[in-house]
């Protein structure tokens, strides 16, 4: 009889696997199916085992966060980066921003966060936006600058919601952190913590919120992260109805206010320029932008000072 | 003779219902977020017709659009909930319980309240009292109520998303 290829096992296996009835724990398909498998020769004992044994361990990744732990990680990110740079605390123009941004959010292909989105203009010349994971996100009044409508405006809070939906904040947190962390989680999972465990959590907590902080205020994502996060934001602009080219008048309009060495987008981006090189592969450049004068209107009312 | 083949048939018929009830097309699914609101139709648009909490267990029927169709707790009435708010792990809240002990390596349950949470963000804050999370709760109370985003859309002439994404 002809052995069959291991991927052909492995599909079998997944397929014993998902087709178990959701009362069953993952673990005891793992073994029937492992075991099923066995019987037909497919496997060796070995393999069972270790087949058995992967399923069981959790890989420990940034996507093993949950989106409650995900939560507390951006409230502490976000309380460094108001620290920082301070709010503005304008009512007005931040409850514009939230409706702004809670729209586009609902249109983002993950508008259910824990805490939801949430938005904050920060009172600082900088041109900058954070995004911290789990939906709070930043902009400074010198970003909010660089738009000329609400469309551009839409086009910055879309880029961030763009990085909160693929989770790139919790992705710059140190692999080997996480890994002890979450494991001392597996460890300790089913009982209750003692006092070494706070602390030794709290340590890996502020480990993280260091990793991501210094990552989007000094360092920035890398380029393709940028560019995942500005497709995104070109999806949720069309489907909200914004025009997608705003995204690139914004970036046109932020490279002539840009000083090159300065605090701000200019060390944390790849340059406007680039961006808008990678947005136009996405064939997004077609009509020529047009203002709608209802947006217009009061998005000078709200922003029109900032 | 009789009365037992009643009997049997009475409990072969309750196993096909349960059968029916727990087999194909339906699945047991918790609620991931703080406070999940489902709708009478399958938008954020949609009218609210109850407000489900974290860890809560639901009956997911169908999915749209990604959106699910759910059977709130209590056998309620059926909503919509965005697949966002919604995950296939059961939320455990009571730690020590059975369930957490043999299941917790099979990655199909998540811990709630474990990890960073609560406590962890009270021990940060008493280590860095230099770090002020006043306006981070004055952010997370900013909600833009639906009536408003879609006077929002209407106004800007704008498309609102029925499908709230994939």
């Amino acid at each position: 009889m002809k052995k069959p290829q291991g991927a052909t096992a492995l599909a079998l296996l997944l397929l014993a696997i998902t087709g178990w009835p959701a009362c069953a724990t993952l673990d005891q398909a793992a073994k029937l199916g492992t075991s099923m498998a066995q019987s037909r020769g497919l496997v060796t004992e070995d393999q069972t085992k270790s087949i058995v044994r992967s399923a069981s361990a959790v890989a420990k990744t940034f996507e093993d966060i949950t989106p409650e732990q995900e939560y507390y990680i951006g409230r502490s990110v976000g309380a460094v980066i108001v620290n920082k740079y301070k709010p503005y605390p304008n009512a007005e123009a931040n409850d514009y921003l939230n409706l702004l941004g809670q729209t586009l959010a609902q249109a983002s292909d993950r508008p259910e966060t824990f805490g939801g989105y949430h938005f904050l203009i920060l009172d600082s010349e900088e041109i900058n936006a954070f995004a911290a994971p789990g939906g709070l996100v930043f902009v400074s009044r010198g970003m909010l600058r660089c738009c000329k409508s609400e469309d551009a405006a839409a086009a910055v809070l879309a880029h961030e919601i763009g990085h909160v939906q693929l989770r790139h904040g919790l992705q710059a947190i140190d692999k080997s952190r996480l890994t002890q962390a979450l494991t001392t989680l597996a460890a300790e999972g089913a009982k209750t913590f003692g006092g070494k465990d706070l602390a030794d959590l709290t340590k890996a907590f502020e480990g993280s919120i260091g990793d991501i902080t210094s990552t989007m205020i000094n360092n920035g994502y890398s380029r393709s992260f940028e560019r995942q996060a500005d497709a995104d934001a070109v999806k949720i602009l069309s489907r909200v109805g914004y025009d997608p080219n705003a995204l690139i008048a914004m970036l046109e309009e932020m490279e002539k206010n840009l000083k090159a060495g300065g605090p701000d987008f200019a060390k944390t981006h790849p340059t406007p320029k680039s961006r808008i090189d990678d947005i136009e592969s996405l064939n997004v450049r077609g009509a020529a932008f047009s203002v709608v004068s209802a947006r217009q209107g009061r998005f000078r009312k709200a922003l029109g000072n900032i | 003779m009789a009365r037992l083949s009643a009997l049997l048939a009475a409990f072969l018929a309750l196993l096909a219902v349960s059968t029916a009830v727990g087999g194909e097309g339906r699945k047991a699914m918790s609620v991931q977020v703080k406070q999940g609101q489902v709708r009478a139709t399958p938008s954020f648009l949609g009218k609210i017709v109850a407000t489900l909490s974290y860890g809560d267990r639901v009956e997911a029927l169908e999915d749209k659009n990604g959106w699910m169709k759910i059977v709130p707790p209590g056998n309620k009435a059926p909503g919509w909930m965005h697949a966002s708010a919604l995950t296939e792990k059961k939320i455990v809240f009571k730690a020590g319980s059975k369930e957490a002990e043999t299941g917790a390596s099979g990655g199909e349950l998540a811990l709630a309240g474990k990890g960073f949470n609560a406590d962890v963000e009270a021990e940060f804050k008493s280590k860095h009292k230099d770090i002020d999370f006043t306006w981070i709760d004055r952010m997370e109370e900013i909600k833009a109520p639906p009536g408003k985003i879609s006077a929002f859309l209407r106004e800007g002439q704008l498309t609102p998303v029925q499908g709230g994404g994939k």
